[in-house]
């Protein structure tokens, strides 16, 4: 469920360029968190000065899967989790370009939580970006797999009582070689990140924690949501490196932040072209030079 | 366009259907495989991954079904011929993102090496008894292409037919086979690659800025390009011809009676039958497969015995031959369906037959190819 909004977006967006302006205005709700996270991606890709042609953005389905229908770069609009895999063909096919999906925390861990993790494991050299909102918004405000214990949903009317995902602990265990989280309001710190995060060689995930003022905020009684936005922003402690163990999100309570994983290590192709160069010796082309057309 | 002859192993073999169709799908130059392993399929994904590292393609070996059909759409849209095999369990997880490949109007090739369902049911026994779900496994209303070969040498042939297929009308296109081609071994004469013609996508000549994902009052548009900067959007929700979102009821007339109109209008180009001894029948055998092979020796026993019985085999199986059933109809005292099933797509030649003669079902559950004698006794019984 996401509120039509009817507010005039200002004449100049100064993202205009990076957003499909004809269609605007975007169906979600004011205040929700994926305003900030969407204009500190266009931010991100300015800094990062790479040639936009060569960018693709992959979504899945939810709120947050809308953010490839508004971004002015090649987009694919996919199915319910499989954008990740979608994702993968794309770089596979053409591995000049930076392939990035954004999607939310119910399509990538939960729906698509297997593709997730072994898209990690591989070292696909892909970026993801997960807002993170605690909720299935989209549907009108079930349960999530990082719905934190004891907030209500419209399946948890008395409160949940399962244990939530750790997102960054996922990834960095699966295999991530970039690990970063903040709250939709770090928009400065989130847009280095997804800049280092788009330049990493390999899989790299940044977890965006934002408000879902409509659902989330309402039946738990948070407030608005760009108080929400607030709460979680100055609740947030910035712990660079922070223990993975140590950064589960509890219910209301302290969000730790920060750059958590950046090693290298092979990426898929990397580890092909090397073990393939070593069987066939000079008989092995490497693959993924050029468009890919080869 | 030719094929590529580094790709193409002229000359005689001896292959099993699966090692044929994977040999068919490199002459076809499928250079993106995503795969999960499922028996009888498994060769088709073996085969690929021991040719490809040296012909510059891609083996992924995924972590499910889902996976692997999200993946060759992701693929090519980036440009590559892709392609995955199956089974029937992984077929029915394959039927999400086939109907997101239909609706973003992607080609690639989904084989399916049938087992006997539902279920597990028989994993290394033969099977047809996917041919509806291959029709309708997708949910939403839509058209498919699916060939069936009846041996080694066809599901080569067939597999290089199916990409060129999906090349010309932008869309899956499913090679529906059984664990018995599959596992056969034969003769198979691949030819020289100037033999082999291949059809090339199809690009926009407009520029960036005056071209959209489906041309306006095109029946297939031309695809775009990634990374050329014609910064499109793809989607699979319900769309106008610039892909974006329209969600009303005229948008889903307009987008899905184009989905169907590619195929029903090509209905022509698309039916491939071959017929025999159908002029004077008056009773015709209609198969596919491996089935239209087993048929043989009855309708050779039938003709000794003076009755006259013609046999069509359906290369391709949907679209359904409609238009010649419904002749045929009019002509014949009874047509007979052969297929290891229960009467799938026996129910499509009894529709179209509309009472016009009678029409049978020669089935069974699957497990083993048909005794010849039972379809020997059911053209007995047609003529009585
Ligand atoms: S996530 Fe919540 S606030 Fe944001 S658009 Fe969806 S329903 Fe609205």
């Amino acid at each position: 469920m996401s509120v039509e909004t009817t507010k005039q977006v200002s004449d100049e967006h100064p993202m205009e360029h990076l957003l499909r302006m004809d269609r605007i205005p975007h169906i979600w709700c004011s205040t929700c968190g994926l305003g900030t996270t969407v204009r500190a991606l266009a931010e991100a890709l300015e800094q990062l000065e790479i040639d936009h042609d060569k960018v693709a953005v992959v979504s899945g389905i939810g709120c947050t899967g809308r953010v490839a229908g508004y971004l002015k770069l090649d987009s694919f609009h996919t199915t319910h989790g499989r954008a990740v895999p979608f994702a993968m063909g794309l770089h596979i096919a053409r591995p000049d370009m930076k392939v990035i999906v954004f999607s939310g925390d119910g399509d990538l861990v939960s729906i698509g939580g297997n593709h997730f993790i072994h898209t990690a494991r591989r070292n696909i050299d892909i970026t993801v970006i997960c807002v993170n909102n605690f909720i299935y918004a989209m549907t009108g405000g079930q349960v999530a797999p990082t719905t934190p214990i004891r907030a209500r949903s419209k399946t948890t009317p008395y409160g949940n009582y399962e244990t939530p995902f750790n997102i960054p602990l996922l990834a960095a265990s699966s295999g991530a070689v970039y690990v970063a989280r903040w709250t939709a309001l770090h928009v400065r710190r989130m847009a280095m990140s997804f800049a280092e995060a788009i330049s990493k060689r390999g899989f790299s995930l940044v977890e965006v924690i934002a408000p879902c003022s409509t659902l989330y905020a309402r039946l738990n009684k948070l407030g608005t949501g760009l108080s929400l936005m607030k709460f979680y922003h100055d609740n947030s402690e910035i712990r660079h490196g922070a223990d993975l163990n140590d950064i589960a999100i509890d219910y209301q309570s302290k969000i730790v932040v920060g750059k958590f994983l950046d090693v290298e290590k092979p990426t898929y192709l990397d580890a092909l072209n090397h073990h393939n160069a070593g069987i066939f010796g000079d008989k092995y082309k490497p693959y993924g030079g050029g468009n890919g057309s080869d | 366009m030719k094929a590529d002859p580094q790709n193409v192993l002229t000359g005689a073999h001896y292959l099993d259907g699966n090692y044929a169709i994977a040999e068919g799908a490199i002459a076809a130059g499928c250079k993106f495989f995503a795969g999960y392993p499922i028996t009888p399929s498994t060769e088709i994904a073996e085969r690929v991954s021991r040719r490809f590292p040296l012909i510059g393609g891609i083996f992924v070996q995924m972590e499910d079904e889902l996976a692997s059909m999200a993946a060759i759409l992701g693929a090519s849209w980036g440009g590559k011929k892709s392609m995955s095999c199956t089974s029937g369990p992984g077929f029915s997880l394959m039927m999400e993102n086939f109907g997101l490949g239909i609706m973003l109007e992607t080609p690639c090739v989904l084989v399916n090496v049938q087992r006997g369902g539902p279920s597990t049911g028989l994993p290394t026994l033969p099977g047809q008894a996917d041919m509806m779900q291959a029709r309708w496994g997708s949910h939403g209303d839509y058209e498919v292409i699916a060939l069936a070969p009846d041996s080694p040498q066809e599901g080569f042939e067939l597999t290089i037919h199916a990409f060129n297929l999906s090349e010309k009308y932008r869309m899956p296109v499913l090679l529906m086979t059984d664990e018995c081609v599959g596992h056969m071994t034969e003769k198979v004469i691949i030819p020289p690659p100037e033999e082999i013609e291949l059809i090339e996508r199809r690009y926009t000549d407009k520029k960036p800025g005056e071209a959209w994902p489906y041309q306006e009052n095109e029946l297939i548009s031309p695809m775009l390009p990634v990374g050329e900067g014609y910064k499109f959007h793809i989607t699979g929700l319900t769309h106008d011809y610039r892909g974006y979102p329209v969600i009303n009821a005229e948008a889903q007339a307009e987008n899905v009676d184009r989905l169907m109109a590619k195929v029903k209008e090509n209905v022509d180009d698309l039916t491939w039958l071959e017929e025999k001894d159908v002029e004077d029948a008056e009773v015709v055998v209609v198969s596919y497969g491996i089935s239209s092979r087993v048929v043989q020796p009855a309708i050779a026993k039938a003709r000794e015995e003076g009755i006259k019985v013609g046999q069509i085999k359906m290369v391709t199986v949907w679209p359904f031959p409609e238009k010649r059933i419904r002749e045929l109809a009019g002509k014949v005292k009874a047509l007979i369906m052969v297929e290891m099933n229960y009467g799938q797509v026996y129910l499509e030649m009894d529709r179209c037959a509309a009472g016009r003669c009678e029409t049978y079902i020669c089935g069974h559950a699957g497990g083993t190819v048909h005794d010849p004698g039972s379809v020997y006794s059911t053209i007995k019984d047609a003529v009585k």
